[in-house]
């Protein structure tokens, strides 16, 4: 689905450096890595908000996916309702008013926020606000799902919900998932795969396959994710003490 | 409980400083063209009230449209510095201009090019003048300070420039435009009467040349009446602007939502 080929990326200075990775239809992807490794630029480049200095970014059959972003705050409009706010994607591509509300409706029943379709964002939880973000991504059926640490703000209990949700919604429309996030445990709970970056300027430095035996709440609890978080939590140890 | 003392406790200390004044003035014999009591004030107010209310409405007029010609060219602007930085680069510091030179300095010359006959017209446009920086300068703010994230979100689902300023520029400015607005009215009504008081009586009956008038004859009890409705005028507007201000944030702005739990 979409192809980093000897991306670099520098503002001030240099922030990625020889970025190789390939992104498969369909793959849950978590990228590991410390505060300024390039983690979140790897996201915008990915998006095509912006451009990388050298190397390229392809896409399968050379068309860029549709893509859904969930930024680390819910990034909601407060001056727009929950209903308002899921619409806005399809409203900006030009999609009619009756076919938007009839779709978010849908997205708003998926993400578990019915009878909130009227309120505001100063009037939701933070969890729920992330559940509207959620829903305002994926209105548009996108291809590709950009999460940028989605669920850093929120108390444990509101994430573990919200990580079960996620998973269940991936599982069932089968989209590519690219998530950036600082924490070791969801990343190896959610993906199928993990990758690690070095301090700045990012490079990869672990690209590691998850093989899951379930993904049930027992294996939230089990030894084999014990391990696995383990593995990941000392390269990533390993490089912010290096 | 609470609400009502908020209310009571501005009105107990208006009464009281009237009945202060009241009193001081009976008690050391100041002569009414020095300094008259508020009952003298009251009375004047009751006798020219007529003339007193046509003058307050014709500066009401002006500073009204000074006010909306002022929204719309502050409005004009913003939006134009916001599609071109150049722009903005070469404008705003000649809008600052019209910011720092006081409005008493360049009347004269107003005047003089809308010509003495057209008083009126020099006096919206000092007013104008006076009144569309703060909008102009708040609404900029506004539109700049549009979170990035946002801009991002519209940038990713190919919003064009128009979706970006009305769906999301207009409406995150709106606090910004509103807190520039409730200055700018105010503005407004202190720049006609400036402009009025510069272009001298008889150009304008408006409220400063009934103080002038008032003055010249020694009726200082009318020219504190005509005071009393100037400051009335500027305080309803205020009024008005901030009931605006709550009735279109009151669902999402936190600045309206301060007994939210």
């Amino acid at each position: 689905m979409l192809k980093f080929t000897n991306v670099f990326k520098n503002y001030d200075k240099s922030v990625l450096a020889d970025i190789n990775m390939e992104v498969e239809e369909g793959e849950f992807i978590s990228i590991l890595g410390p505060s300024g490794s390039g983690k979140s630029t790897i996201l915008r480049l990915a998006s095509k908000l912006i451009k990388p200095s050298r190397g390229k970014i392809s896409y399968q059959r050379n068309k860029p996916p549709s893509i859904g972003f969930v930024f680390q705050d819910a990034t909601l409009m407060p001056w727009r309702n929950v209903l308002d706010n899921i619409i806005l994607p399809l409203e900006l591509k030009g999609v009619r008013r009756n076919i938007s509300t009839k779709k978010a409706a849908e997205w708003i029943m998926k993400v578990g926020l019915e009878g909130k379709e009227n309120s505001f964002p100063g009037e939701l939880s933070g969890g729920q606000k992330m559940r509207v973000s959620l829903a305002r991504s994926m209105v548009t059926d996108c291809d590709l799902l950009l999460l940028d640490e989605p669920f850093a703000a929120l108390d444990e209990i509101t994430r573990r919900k919200l990580e079960e949700d996620l998973l269940k919604i991936w599982k069932r429309e089968k989209f590519t998932i690219l998530l950036v996030t600082h924490s070791v445990s969801e990343a190896v709970y959610l993906s199928e795969r993990v990758i690690v970056l070095s301090m700045g300027p990012g490079k990869i430095i672990s690209d590691k396959k998850i093989f899951k035996e379930n993904f049930d709440q027992d294996f939230r609890n089990s030894q084999q994710l014990f391990d696995l978080n383990k593995t990941v939590y000392n390269l990533l140890a390993r490089e912010e003490n290096s | 409980m609470k609400n009502i003392s908020n209310y009571l406790a501005p009105i107990i200390a208006l009464i009281a400083l009237l009945a202060i004044w009241e009193i001081f003035v009976y008690s050391s014999n100041i002569p009414i063209y020095i300094l008259p009591a508020p009952t003298d004030i009251f009375l004047s107010l009751q006798s020219n009230f007529k003339d007193l209310l046509g003058s307050a409405l014709i500066t009401l007029r002006i500073t009204i449209y000074a006010f909306v010609i002022a929204f719309f060219v502050s409005l004009f602007l913003a939006i134009v510095f916001s599609l071109s930085n150049i722009l903005e680069s070469s404008l705003y510091p000649i809008t600052v201009i019209f910011q720092v030179t006081p409005v008493v300095a360049i009347a004269p010359l107003i005047l003089i090019w809308v010509g003495l006959d057209n008083a009126e017209l020099a006096i919206l446009i000092l007013s104008v003048i006076v009144a569309f920086f703060p909008m102009l300068a708040n609404t900029n703010l506004g539109f700049k300070s549009v979170d990035q994230n946002l801009l991002d979100l519209f940038l990713l689902n190919g919003a064009s420039k128009w979706q970006i300023l009305s769906k999301l520029r207009i409406p995150f400015a709106l606090p910004y435009i509103l807190t520039g607005m409730k200055t700018s009215i105010g503005l407004a009504l202190i720049g006609t009467v400036v402009a009025e008081f510069v272009a001298g009586t008889g150009s304008s009956k408006g409220l400063a040349w009934t103080i002038i008038e008032s003055g010249n004859r020694l009726d200082i009890s009318k020219l504190f009446a005509g005071l009393m409705l100037l400051i009335l005028l500027g305080i309803t507007l205020f009024m008005l602007m901030t009931a605006i201000e709550r009735n279109l944030l009151k669902r999402w702005h936190e600045s309206t939502q301060e007994n939210r739990g």
